[in-house]
């Protein structure tokens, strides 16, 4: 089972960055992601697949001083 | 300001607070700035419809953004958000928070000082949010950082600049530039703080929370831009007792 954001998810084993991005409706602008604590770079987000049991954190741009 | 070869304006505006995009939008056109602050927090989480256009507001109003850390109480989830604020924000840009304590939202000297020297060794542009210490001022230069956060208060306090000495052993320790950041709460403050040889102010609070923000927006514009002239004219020196500014000489004798 891979998480997302801390929740169960039901994102099949093989899915890429880019296509996770896509499921979750994601904006362009001021996203990243970090799988496992390591921080997925934007360019590798087409050829990174989401490993079974991965930890899938997906950030993006809020208010704050 | 110039800030690593960049030509920006004195005043950052911080993005925190502001109940409405609308209103932010209106502040950056009000307060003239050039870069204002933006976090990263998980998607999915409070609010997504109306932070989902954070990025198409600040787009529309052409400002560059500075990733924070806020939130990091480490060394190494500094890093780690910065590393995420890379990606997110394609900017090498980042005011470094590394905070040591709940209730005061004080920096972790320590931490800061390791994650500066990290992040400027992994191609950063480096602001760091500390406290207004000079040593610590100097310690952040030598590690390479690109300007010097210290604070005035603690962060939303409102209490303005509590030590407005160490601001000034800061401006005259170091050749970066230095950017009063935390805790200012009114326009006075930012024009004090200029009047110390700051270069620039990073406001939030002060602003998006007061109860007209585009009017206190008008009034941060007007005490930085207060400021800065009056720190160029050179103020006169501070004296124990008066100093008439009327001759006495040509006096007329008016006693019976």
């Amino acid at each position: 089972m891979i998480s997302v954001n801390g929740n169960p998810s039901d994102v099949a084993p093989g899915t890429t960055v880019t296509e996770l991005l896509r499921m979750l409706d994601a904006p362009d602008r001021g996203v990243a992601v970090a799988i496992g604590g390591e921080v997925v770079a934007r360019s590798a987000w087409g050829r990174t697949s989401i490993a079974d049991e991965a930890r899938v954190e997906v950030v993006m741009a809020v208010q704050g001083g | 300001m110039n800030i690593a070869g960049s030509d920006l304006d004195p005043l950052i505006l911080g993005t925190g607070g502001f109940a409405r995009l609308e209103t932010l939008g209106e502040a950056i056109e009000v307060t003239g700035t050039s870069m204002v602050t933006v976090a990263l927090r998980r998607m999915g989480v409070g609010g997504d419809s109306i932070q989902g256009s954070l990025m198409d507001v600040l787009g529309a109003h052409g400002v560059a953004v500075l990733p924070n850390t806020a939130g990091c109480y480490t060394a190494r989830d500094a890093v780690r958000t910065a590393q995420l604020a890379r990606e997110a924000f394609e900017t090498d840009w980042l005011k470094l928070e590394v905070i040591g304590d709940e209730r005061t939202l004080l920096p972790d000297a320590v931490e800061l000082l390791a994650a500066a020297e990290e992040l400027v060794d992994d191609g950063f542009t480096v602001l760091p949010y500390t406290t207004d210490d000079p040593v610590l001022a100097r310690r952040l230069e030598d590690v390479g950082c690109a300007a010097i956060m210290p604070l005035g208060s603690p962060i939303g306090s409102g209490m303005g600049i509590r030590n407005p000495y160490n601001l000034a052993l800061i401006r005259e320790g170091t050749q970066l530039p230095v950017i009063c950041d935390a805790g200012l709460g009114t326009a006075s403050d930012a024009a004090l703080a200029m009047e110390l040889g700051c270069d620039g102010i990073l406001v939030a609070s002060a602003i998006s929370r007061a109860h007209d923000p585009i009017a206190m927006a008008r009034a941060f514009r007007a005490g930085v831009e207060a400021g800065r002239l009056a720190r160029g004219a050179g103020r006169i020196p501070r004296r124990r007792y008066a100093e008439a500014s009327t001759p006495d000489a040509g006096l007329p004798e008016l006693s019976p």
